[in-house]
């Protein structure tokens, strides 16, 4: 479905995450996040890098994944994410929410 | 739409590896999903916590009809072992973490991990038996205490 986010139109699926990661950019990025009550710090910007990363690269995410991903430990990702984490990170970084239970 | 479960409380009472990863991926799973969790370990679950013992957690291979394999022949000598050596290795295609590991992810996403009083009095451990990020020992009583708002629910594996 079709949804205005910093007024362009982009494409989501019903839980909110972008279908075509080509329609992601930082304005929107922001105001996803801002949807979620996180404000983006440099931080934020890094993990998001990251996520997008594996995505790019089709490795799959999991918290054991961000342990050893070196950019972030557990405990300052839940601090950065509250809520979900991973759910609330790949949203924000605009790709597929990650299936996997761990 | 939002869930309804903000709490999950378990108790895991089995030291097989099979229970004690279902334990850990449902309260890992909850922190995941924003819902608050936590493990009580009792009696043979104090095997999970324990430093010398939660790396070698074992499949059941006796009594346990899911192996498909006949009880007799569950019970040889090294069945066990080769059971277990063949489950860690799927787990670890699926890069599900090592016992240890997984403890310390838990804690890292703010699971409270807490000891059985009872249990720990009757195995006659000691604090220093049991890993440095528990949260404490509690009797069953004090556990239920924490189920302390709308939404909880516990669970016995």
């Amino acid at each position: 479905m079709k949804k205005v986010i910093a007024n362009k139109e982009v494409d989501v699926n019903e839980e909110g995450y972008l279908v075509d990661f080509k329609q992601w950019d930082r304005e929107v990025c922001e105001c996803i996040a801002g949807e979620c009550n996180v404000v983006m710090t440099e931080k934020h910007w890094e993990v998001v890098e990251y996520l997008q990363d594996k995505h790019l690269k089709e490795e799959p995410l999991s918290i054991r994944g961000i342990k050893k991903s070196g950019v972030i430990n557990i405990k300052e990702f839940y601090a950065l994410f509250p809520g979900g984490p991973l759910k609330k990170s790949t949203l924000i970084a605009g790709i597929p929410k990650p299936k996997s239970c761990i | 739409m939002g869930t309804k479960v903000k709490k999950m409380l378990f108790i895991l009472s089995k030291a097989t590896i099979e229970n004690a990863y279902a334990a850990f991926v449902m309260a890992n799973g909850a922190r995941m999903e924003g819902i608050e969790s936590e493990i009580f370990f009792t009696f043979f679950g104090l095997e999970a916590i324990q430093k010398k013992k939660l790396e070698h957690l074992k499949v059941a291979t006796v009594g346990n009809p899911g192996m498909h394999i006949p009880t007799m022949l569950g019970g040889l000598p090294g069945m066990e072992a080769l059971a277990t050596k063949m489950m860690k290795k799927e787990m670890e295609k699926l890069d599900m973490p090592p016992i240890g590991e997984f403890l310390e992810i838990l804690t890292d996403s703010g699971c409270k991990l807490w000891a059985c009083k009872l249990a720990v009095d009757m195995f006659h451990l000691k604090e220093e038996d049991l890993i440095d990020d528990l949260d404490g020992i509690l009797t069953i009583g004090d556990f239920y205490s924490r189920a302390d708002q709308e939404g909880c629910q516990l669970l016995f594996i």
